[in-house]
């Protein structure tokens, strides 16, 4: 049975400014809850040892959806299920409401929060297991070890980020607003990771994300997102795939943006992406391109070998998806093969 | 701490640890023995209750996270709190199609059920499925379940 050990305090500040004192005040021996669907698995598993916990969901300043002329903002409180079903949110930033539609099963999307999901610890077959699995195998380095179970020289952790959101706001320019005793800082999506399993956030342990900035696409931009998973229903990512790109009325491609994630401690960016005339030709490089750069790694619970195969046909539905032209029916391993 | 919420339209107030979970709150502290444990981490659903009219995993809600709020478990489905006499809809439906083998997973699936009703009255077939995809069923499949929940929403709209 999987129950809490209440060793700790819980804290429920009502402002930002005492969520700020709070974390002035802890720091790192504060861990921060919102909708919790990530947090008490981990927390069941003993991967984290809290004095205190701060709660956040009565603190009202960070719920809402603003629709700004130049942008959309969203709380880090705003729920995933609200974003999946908000149809002015479908409407402008429809590759960011079919992420979110994707996040884990109903129950957790009706718990689970923007924040959080960008907030999400990474994942690993080795570190997602009970304390009593993981310690029969002595541990491993991001939790109670000194080796990684994964990489060929074992001193580099690369559990997975596994967040559905994340490659979507980094393929549309999204900016995170992030509140801390020093004051407020702004930054990209893409730089809020960091190439370490152990901890992926560039965030301070005083600070709290509090706002998603997502610029209002222009007429000519398109945009998809394709997730594959072993579960229709409901699974983290086996892999995940954000497109966008501009397209005028004469079919021509540019500014092109492809992120994967679920291939390593921070989502991945595609370089070197054509531009020109979209044809099946086109698409078809973006795949090789995207094939090339993707090494699938054997911390997640599906043949590497497989799962890279899969990547240019995860680009090919994210351009369908872009296009308008879209399965309903979620990519899994059932209906992949 | 002391806790005040609603359980099934009653007014609650308990000492409880914050971070206890809200299925133990439910199952031992006010004997609702309806919500199961299943996988205890959120991904069978045999737990769900509604959370002010929202179904959640309650293995996953830490239970001072439901302070002020109207949490409702399956007891209260047959408890005319819908507006019905006996059953809910989704109640009757399931035995009228055998949509249950050993039980365990019913009550999630009846609560998730119960809210694809309240909000969406006339769901199609894929809705019904997209509803019910957090609760996972270990005996048989979920034909009879989709059935069961399909032909319940035709009694609710006759």
């Amino acid at each position: 049975m999987l129950r809490i050990a209440p060793t700790f305090e819980v804290l429920r500040p009502e402002t930002l400014d005492e969520v700020v004192n709070l974390l002035d005040q802890h720091g790192e021996a504060a861990r921060l809850i919102a909708g919790g669907t990530d947090f008490v698995p981990n927390l069941k598993h003993g991967l984290y040892a809290p004095e205190v916990v701060i709660d956040l969901k009565g603190v009202s300043a960070l719920r809402g959806i603003e629709h700004r002329p130049e942008s959309l903002v969203f709380g880090a409180l705003v729920g995933l299920h609200e974003m999946e079903t908000d149809t002015r949110v479908h409407a402008v930033l429809p590759s960011l409401s079919r992420a979110a539609s994707l996040v884990a099963g109903p129950q957790q999307r009706r718990m689970g929060t923007l924040g959080g999901n960008l907030c999400l610890d990474t994942r690993c077959v080795y570190i997602n297991q009970t304390e009593f699995w993981r310690g029969a195998l002595g541990g491993c380095l991001k939790k109670d070890g000194d080796v990684c179970h994964v990489t060929v020289t074992g001193k580099k952790c690369v559990a997975a980020a596994s967040n559905d959101t994340a490659p979507v706001l980094i393929s549309l320019g999204a900016t995170v607003e992030l509140l801390s005793p020093r004051g407020v800082r702004h930054l990209p999506v893409d730089e809020l990771y960091i190439n370490d399993g152990i901890r992926n956030l560039a965030l301070g342990h005083d600070e709290v994300l509090t706002r998603v900035f997502v610029p209002r696409p222009g007429p000519q931009r398109r945009m998809g997102f394709e997730k594959l998973r072993t579960r229709g229903a409901i699974d983290f990512p086996l892999l995940n795939c954000a497109l966008a790109f501009d397209l005028d009325e004469a079919e021509n491609l540019s500014e092109p943006v492809l992120i994967f994630s679920a291939v390593a401690a921070r989502p991945r960016s595609i370089s070197q992406l054509p531009v020109g005339r979209l044809d099946a030709a086109l698409i078809a490089e973006f795949g090789q391109r995207a094939f090339a750069s993707v090494r699938p790694l054997t911390n997640i619970n599906a043949d590497v070998d497989w799962r890279r195969e899969m990547v240019p046909h995860l680009v090919s539905r994210a351009f369908e998806a872009a296009l308008g032209r879209a399965s309903a029916t979620p990519f899994s391993l059932s209906n992949a093969r | 701490m002391i806790l005040r919420f609603q359980v099934n339209a009653t007014d609650v107030e308990l000492d409880v640890l914050p971070m206890a979970r809200l299925l133990d709150v439910l199952r031992e502290d006010l004997r609702l023995t309806g919500s199961k444990e299943g996988c205890g981490e959120g991904e069978c659903g045999a737990c769900t209750v509604l959370i002010d009219g929202r179904a959640v995993n309650s293995c996953l809600v830490p239970v001072f996270q439901v302070a002020g709020a109207k949490v409702e478990t399956v007891e209260g489905l047959a408890s005319g709190l819908h507006g019905h006499e006996r059953l809910h809809p989704v109640q009757a439906a399931f035995l009228e199609h055998g949509a249950a083998q050993c039980g365990i997973c019913t009550p999630g699936f009846l609560v998730a059920a119960a809210e694809l009703l309240a909000h969406t009255p006339h769901p199609t077939r894929l809705e019904v499925r997209e509803a019910l995809a957090g609760n996972l069923c270990r005996c048989t499949g979920y034909q009879k379940i989709v059935d069961a929940v399909a032909n319940a929403l035709g009694r609710q709209g006759s």
